[in-house]
């Protein structure tokens, strides 16, 4: 890895009340890469990237983001300072309608809302059809392609993405994809969580074995595919 | 015609006003998801700031309006969202209940020390004089201007809900607060603003409402559970079903006033009823509406604040009991009768707080009608009893079946319900019944209970039997806590959704536990009577139970200890009193201010107590990790496994 990292977390020890989930996680993004962290249920790396996106506190450890100490800052001012994290699940408001949802993106960037419009409709088309429709009585591709949209318009110095293929049909999950691609190439730093390992493989630069709260093993991703599918999976993946 | 007239216009006037309050208390429910309990509190401060200004200084109305409802109320809002508010997201509803009971008194307490309680305080009606005549009908201005200001709100909110980012924001924040601060809104900012709003509706309200009725504290504090009532028809989400339903009620008790006595033509016991009971219609009205909500969703638990302490055990609860039977049956010969009776209450204080440790501190169940269940065995004691021990049973009877009677409508919903069912049992029992059947102001004979072959005439006798008493109950409830029942309750607290997946009924365990809290209430209610040997409804209005539920919050609600202290708080207050000038309500004052600095710990100061003695004795007894075994045996085993079976679920 060279160059300065985008995002870098050092030592983080991290968890849930009385439940320590991070032993320890140490793992650096480079500037305009993409950064596959894999592993089972329950690694910790949904925790890790909120950790990145403030929403939780290491208890112990340091976040750096571009180079600045951010331990403690509010989602919102890191939202506002570039960092964009598309959680787990659908992130999106299901009791507003999708133009709705696109206003509140509008929060996190200096684009004008008929900008941000633009945007999101011309690389979704079909999000530009359900503009008035509740986004919670959508598809889940559709709720996560509005998801997306606000990797889109945000701009993002690191996007962070929580298992966005999750229960979708597989022609989704490579439009998806193609927006993490687009996105890659506009020189955005990625650090993308995913349980499909060889499709987050394909689009990243380097890679990450998570498990039981550590790291397992970082390489380039043709040696954590062979690390993963031989030694952690058992040659299912 | 004109009559129809009249009445619709009235109704549609109080129905907006109630409109304006329910839509502000729906506004910082849905941003928060605290429902705030001192909402009409907060309205009826504003009122009188703007009493104050307009009329107090002689300021211009618009500048006084000004002041009130863009300044003051604003910042209340804020600040209070700021200090109570913030501080607790995310924790469980019986702590937002406490904490805004705890604003209620605590406004309600400041009210009386500013605005002291001897004036006579008139705020004139909007245009006052002015009326147009529509007809044989005669409509005022500030009829007018009160439906006025209400469409221009309910159009501006709509505005502010659909067009408006920061209004969009605040709905999506009730949607995913951690995704409206991902997208770069910051959650707190939007909250903050949406309780200002609150706030402002509120003082709006109570603006409006303070001609129609007078400027009393606790009229405009209490009038706001019409709102609550409306609000629940819009399910606390939608603000047109609550306009809706605020409208309806207003109407529904003009209708009994104005068409009451036309029903006498008909059949006149009918007329009298509707007479007697105008003042529950919104009470029964909300009832209907909880009986209408749909079930709530079963949750599972979560582990938010300090594990509950131990309960004492067997030997240790017997020694202490003994110690508490033997000092006062030692002290009681040596304090001066009116001692003995300030001992006497604090000790059926206790009992009944006793009562709100096996519901609201082992079961979770919040009750804030419980000294109307004290009201109801004392009523019983002396209606039926006449100091006999059937009396005893017939009050615990009695206030069984009402527990019940409350607790059926809502078992299947949220903990919030239950303490909106009880706060308006509280209050209608309090207006209607026990003003009836004791007289306003007026008092209601209770004969003390006669054992035969036990002295129970004499103070020292009684207060030594009201040890006797509380020790045995406390003992029971000690029992009932350790024992099966007990464990199903604790399992229930922690996460009704693990119970009903382990077979627990969780309605039945929830209205036993509701019956038996209420019958022991009771128990305390006719021992109350006794003690006095006349009662009133002074003794059991609705407000004192929310001190009593604030006390022992305070104390620790899932501790003895805490209902002994409580009880003896409760007792003081008056001998306080004495020493503070008369409009110092320092019950409230002093519980508000305790209940939102050490109420945000469950477990209270008892609980505290409970924890350094286990401390001590873990220090005396070795290393720590004969401490972990120790506290890892037998029942408590069983339900770390139900509390992780909650989480998991």
């Amino acid at each position: 890895m060279t160059g300065t990292a985008a995002l870098e977390l050092r030592d983080i020890v991290a968890g849930y009340g009385r439940i320590e989930v991070l032993h320890g996680v140490s793992l650096a993004v480079p500037v305009g890469s993409v950064f596959a962290l894999l592993g089972p249920n329950g690694a910790g790396k949904s925790t890790t990237l909120q950790i990145c996106s403030g929403k939780i506190r290491p208890s112990r450890g340091c976040v750096h983001i571009a180079g600045a100490h951010v331990n403690g800052a509010a989602p919102e001012a890191l939202a506002k300072a570039g960092v964009c994290r598309i959680p787990e699940g659908r992130g999106i408001f299901p009791n507003l309608t999708v133009a709705e949802n696109l206003r509140m993106w509008t929060y996190a960037t200096d684009l004008s809302l008929r900008e941000v419009q633009e945007k999101a409709y011309a690389r979704f088309p079909r999000l530009g059809e359900r503009r008035t429709q509740l986004a919670g009585t959508m598809s889940g591709g559709e709720q996560q392609m509005l998801a997306m949209s606000r990797a889109l318009v945000a701009d993002p110095g690191v996007l962070l993405l929580d298992e966005i293929s999750m229960g979708l049909a597989p022609l989704i999950v490579a439009e998806l994809y193609e927006v993490v691609r687009a996105l890659a190439a506009e020189g955005i730093s990625i650090l993308l969580v995913e349980q499909f390992a060889r499709t987050a493989l394909a689009v990243a630069d380097y890679a990450a074995v998570m498990t039981q709260g550590r790291i397992a093993m970082v390489g380039q991703p043709a040696d954590v595919a062979d690390f993963v599918s031989e030694a952690y999976l058992g040659g299912a993946a | 015609m004109t009559t129809f007239l009249a009445f619709l216009t009235s109704g549609l006037v109080v129905g907006c006003i109630y409109a304006l309050t329910a839509t502000g208390l729906v506004v910082t429910y849905m941003t928060s998801g605290i429902f705030n309990f001192a909402h009409g509190a907060i309205g009826m401060i504003a009122a009188f700031v703007y009493w104050q200004v307009a009329i107090g200084w002689g300021w211009p109305t618009p500048i006084a309006l000004f002041v009130t409802l863009f300044i003051v109320a604003p910042l209340m809002g804020a600040v209070i969202e700021r200090l109570l508010i913030r501080p607790i997201r995310g924790a469980s509803v019986d702590l937002a209940i406490v904490i805004t009971l705890a604003l209620l008194l605590l406004l309600i307490g400041v009210a009386s020390v500013i605005w002291k309680g001897t004036a006579v305080r008139i705020v004139p009606p909007f245009f006052a004089g002015h009326q147009v005549q529509i007809g044989s009908l005669s409509v005022t201005y500030h009829q007018v201007v009160v439906v006025v200001v209400a469409i221009i709100v309910a159009v501006s909110l709509k505005l502010l809900f659909s067009r408006t980012r920061i209004g969009i924001a605040m709905r999506g924040v009730v949607d995913d607060p951690d995704l409206a601060a991902m997208a770069g809104a910051s959650p707190a900012r939007v909250q903050q603003l949406s309780w200002a709003l609150g706030a402002s509706l509120a003082g709006l309200a109570g603006i409006l409402l303070a001609p129609l009725v007078n400027l009393d504290i606790l009229t405009l504090t209490l009038l706001v559970i019409n709102g609550y009532a409306a609000a629940l028809v819009g399910r606390l989400r939608s603000l047109p079903l609550t306009a809706a339903g605020a409208i309806a009620l207003g109407l529904m008790i003009n209708a009994a006033k104005i068409y009451g006595p036309d029903a006498g033509r008909i059949w006149q016991p009918l007329a009298d009823v509707i007479r007697d009971n105008q003042a529950v219609i919104p009470m029964a009205f909300l009832f209907v509406m909880l009986v209408t909500l749909p079930s709530a969703r079963l949750r599972s638990g979560s582990l938010i604040g300090p594990p509950s302490p131990q309960p004492a055990a067997l030997t240790s609860a017997l020694i202490w009991g003994g110690v508490l039977i033997a000092f006062v049956a030692i002290a009681a010969p040596h304090l001066s009768s009116s001692n003995i009776v300030t001992g006497s209450k604090a000790l059926i204080f206790a009992l009944t707080l006793l009562s709100l440790v096996l519901l609201t501190g082992y079961g979770g169940q919040v009750s804030l009608c419980q000294l109307t269940f004290v009201g109801l065995g004392s009523y019983a004691m002396g209606a039926w009893g006449g100091g006999s021990l059937l009396g005893v049973v017939a009050a615990i009877l009695l206030a069984a079946a009402a527990g019940a009677a409350v607790a059926l409508p809502t078992l299947r919903l949220r903990g919030l319900y239950l303490a909106l069912a009880t706060f308006a049992f509280a209050s209608a029992l309090d207006l209607v019944f026990f003003n009836q059947v004791f007289g306003t102001g007026g008092s209601f004979a209770v004969e003390r209970l006669q054992l035969p072959g036990i002295p129970t005439e004499s103070g020292q006798a009684y207060i030594t039997l009201l040890a006797v008493v509380f020790v045995l109950c406390s003992l029971l409830v000690l029992a009932v806590r350790r024992g099966r029942y007990g464990r199903q309750l604790a399992a229930l607290n922690d996460s009704p959704a693990a119970c009903a997946t382990l077979g627990v009924n969780i309605n039945v365990t929830k209205l036993a536990v509701f019956a038996v809290s209420a019958g022991m209430a009771g128990f305390a209610g006719a021992l109350f009577g006794g003690l006095r040997g006349q009662v009133g409804p002074n003794d059991f209005v609705a407000l004192a139970s929310l001190t009593l539920l604030l006390v022992l919050r305070v104390g620790g609600i899932n501790t003895v200890s805490g209902a002994l202290f409580g009880g003896a708080v409760m007792a003081s207050f008056p001998m306080l009193q004495e020493h503070v000038p008369s409009n110092w309500p320092l019950a409230y004052l002093l519980t508000g201010i305790a209940a939102v600095s050490i109420g945000r710990d469950p477990n209270g100061l008892g609980g505290r107590i409970a924890e350094l003695a286990e401390r001590l004795r873990a220090n005396r007894s070795g290393p720590p990790a004969d401490r972990l075994r120790a506290s890892q045996r037998g029942d408590d085993l069983e339900l770390e496994e139900v509390r992780l079976v909650g989480v998991a679920g």
